[in-house]
């Protein structure tokens, strides 16, 4: 008889979800299936609004990453309006944004990843999480809720709150940066690049006892994606879409992300409200493609800062080029954290950063626009069309959770061929099977653009639908 | 020279001139008496019932915008029920439309917005009608969206008292009333519309708006016009 496992609801990731393993008559697991089981249908309440009003609606699709939504809604509506904001207000709109990734980036790490880093998959869930972490390695909880802290307040500062801020608007930004602010963000830079050299330098050691973990832990072939500006540097705000193959290959090149209907499919499946998305010329499911911090690091040619620079090459002398298991989106999520406080630090010095001249004014010149940017999950578009009078007749969003669904799945189902014995739910499979879904940090709110917080269900199912085990967190 | 009559608001001695309001004399003797339809410059309509007073010796509560000041009157502005009432009447005008303050233009600088906070409105208990209205943004310069409108007219009023157009007006009745662009054709149709944004400035919500502004950042808040609409009404001899 074969039989499924479910984990219903999964643990310390952002939203609702269950997983369902399936197993033939030999108690051999056959598929895997990561759900997403939350709704929340933002592309179909947005109809009939003005599209001015986008960003701060679109922001509201999650708490942990408005800004992501805000900066990719604005970019669309820019699109609409044929504007680009002024010089200044395209770099104040970089500094939050990459705010916005420092202190998503510390979350996933340090709070929901590293206690099981730390601990090992098998300890004690009472010990394994960012209490038992403060205990057993004070110095690295400290850092991780200091980093979470720092790009938290920058966003306050900055957008005027910390969650749902309304700085960002079409055309560029509502008001200008002050010295103040300027040099309060400043002060902080050299202990936010210490903070994050120390878990680096933590994770090195820490990371050769995972190394056999690593290699069943989502270790398999996929294309990657992620925004690359015109030197090939990592850029989370512009540029042009970058897809490499799992040998480095460039599947595309300077894509405008206008075109990005182009190159990426959306395919629905039953059991899930999360949309698959694709690479087209592959066709579905084969076109599976990995986003993210994990896929910046394989894409670009360089971070683009000189720390960043010089840790992405120790990776890769240590991984390869192009790293292919999801265990490696730890790594690669510090080096992205270290490259964005850099970067922060060196918008913040440009010249002009201070210029009141951040506001591109304009009506609706467009029916049509497409704005895209890197969240701290990976690339994130918004999509919308509107009618001569600027009101959304349609919008459709790819969310980077979205970009991984594919990716997700197959690495669910590679946990879990390694570690499911029989038709028990043991605890090394229900830890293994989390941890690699935390490893893409997924989004379930923005992803489906749905409701709630995450928990963790795993069910396991025979061949005759029969529910042969069930564990609730 | 007017006839002064003496009485009292709250229990305070107050003075006004024959033919001011209650709301009028409250204003002047700094007693806050909450109105949303209420606005210096152009007529009373008593239309939105927030400032209902208890007239001592009369069995119905009376609306301080549109009643006459009386000598020895014994008006009570501010109690339990009237509280109560009040609190009520803007949860009627809450749930009789769509209004969502975290994503509106009018968000900080909403009259609407600032009545339910200084009432304690936490929550809902009347059921939301969610009715689906439209946006007409057919203007060059503004917009309006009917989810917001709580029929207050002030927009009608001013149009009509102050610039002269009469482009507002209202049509339907009871839940379907809607106010109304020159006899009902989109506003950027309009013949009679002068653009001169007066009606914007007066909405006390979000309902209408300068096209192109974000959420959260309305101009109402600053209406440096306003207190010339009393003197043109004034100028005008009414």
């Amino acid at each position: 008889m074969s039989r499924e496992i479910v984990i219903d609801p999964v643990t310390r990731i952002e939203g609702h979800s269950k997983i369902t393993i399936q197993l033939d008559d030999r108690g051999e697991v056959v598929d895997a299936h990561f759900h997403v089981t939350q709704f929340r249908g933002f592309e179909r309440i947005t109809q009939g609004r003005p599209v001015h009003e986008m960003p701060a609606i679109m922001a509201r699709i999650c708490g942990i990453c408005p800004v992501s939504h805000l900066v990719a809604s604005a970019k669309a509506v820019d699109d609409i309006l044929a504007v680009e904001p002024p010089p200044t207000g395209a770099d104040l709109r970089r500094i939050i944004n990459l705010g916005q990734i420092v202190q998503s980036n510390a979350l996933s790490f340090f709070h929901l990843s590293a206690p099981d880093l730390l601990f090992g998959f098998d300890a004690d869930p009472a010990k394994r999480n960012i209490i038992g972490l403060a205990r057993e390695n004070p110095q690295l909880a400290r850092d991780g809720i200091a980093l979470r802290k720092w790009g938290q307040e920058i966003i306050e500062w900055l957008g005027g709150k910390r969650i749902h801020p309304t700085w960002i608007i079409p055309g560029g930004m509502a008001k200008p940066l002050t010295a103040e602010v300027r040099d309060r963000i400043l002060a902080g830079v050299p202990e936010a690049i210490a903070a994050v050299e120390r878990a680096i330098a933590w994770y090195k050691t820490d990371m050769v006892r995972w190394e056999e973990e690593a290699s069943t832990f989502g270790n398999f072939r996929s294309a990657f994606m992620a925004l690359v500006d015109r030197e090939g540097n990592v850029d989370h705000y512009n540029g042009w879409l970058r897809v490499i193959d799992a040998d480095g290959k460039l599947l595309a090149d300077r894509v405008d992300p206008h075109d990005f209907n182009d190159y990426i499919g959306e395919a629905v499946e039953p059991w899930s409200y999360l949309k698959s998305t694709y690479w087209k010329s592959m066709g579905y499911p084969d076109g599976i493609y990995r986003v993210g911090p994990l896929a910046r690091v394989n894409v670009a040619d360089r971070m683009g800062t000189p720390r960043a620079d010089e840790e992405l090459e120790k990776f890769r002398w240590r991984v390869g080029r192009v790293a292919g298991s999801s265990f490696h989106y730890h790594y690669a999520r510090l080096i992205d954290t270290l490259h964005s406080i850099e970067k922060i630090e060196a918008l913040l010095r440009g010249p002009d950063i201070l210029s009141t001249h951040i506001l591109s004014r304009a009506g609706v010149n467009r029916n049509e626009g497409i704005g895209v940017s890197e969240a701290p999950r990976g690339t994130l578009m918004h999509h919308y069309k509107v009618d001569d009078d600027g009101i959304v007749l349609w919008a459709n969003l790819v969310i980077a959770t979205g970009h991984n669904n594919m990716a997700m799945n197959r690495a669910v189902l590679q946990v879990a061929r390694h570690h499911v014995k029989g038709d028990k739910i043991t605890e090394p499979m229900l830890n293994r099977v989390e941890a690699v879904i935390r490893c893409y940090d997924p989004c379930l709110s923005c992803s489906t653009h749905a409701l709630g917080k995450m928990a963790l269900r795993i069910q396991l199912v025979g061949p005759d639908g029969t529910i042969l085990d069930d564990l609730a967190r | 020279m007017s006839t002064v009559f003496t009485f009292r608001i709250d229990g305070k001695d107050v003075a006004g001139s024959e033919g001011q309001t209650v709301m009028e004399v409250a204003e002047e003797n700094g007693i806050d008496i909450p109105g949303l339809c209420h606005l210096e410059g152009i007529h009373d309509r008593g239309a939105c019932r927030l400032c209902m007073v208890e007239i001592a010796g009369s069995p119905k509560l009376a609306a301080a915008c549109v009643t006459k000041i009386t000598e020895g009157m014994d008006v009570t502005a501010h109690s339990e029920k009237l509280q109560e009432y009040r609190r009520t009447v803007t949860e009627m005008l809450f749930v009789e439309r769509n209004h969502v303050c975290a994503v509106c233009v009018a968000n900080d600088h909403c009259e609407l917005q600032d009545l339910a906070a200084d009432l304690e409105l936490t929550h809902f208990d009347l059921p939301l009608i969610s009715p689906k209205l439209d946006i007409d943004a057919s203007h060059r310069l503004f917009a309006i969206d009917h989810n917001r409108c709580i029929l207050c007219l002030r927009c009608v009023r001013v149009c009509d008292e102050i610039e002269g157009a009469h482009t507002w007006d209202v049509m339907h009745r009871g839940l379907e009333t809607r106010v109304q662009t020159d006899m009902g054709i989109p506003w950027g149709e309009s013949t009679t519309c002068t653009s001169c944004g007066k009606c914007v400035q007066v909405c006390p919500t979000g309902a209408l708006f300068e096209k192109g502004r974000a959420v959260a950042s309305g101009s109402k808040h600053q209406r440096p016009f306003l207190p010339w609409l009393k003197t043109v009404e004034e100028e005008r001899g009414r």
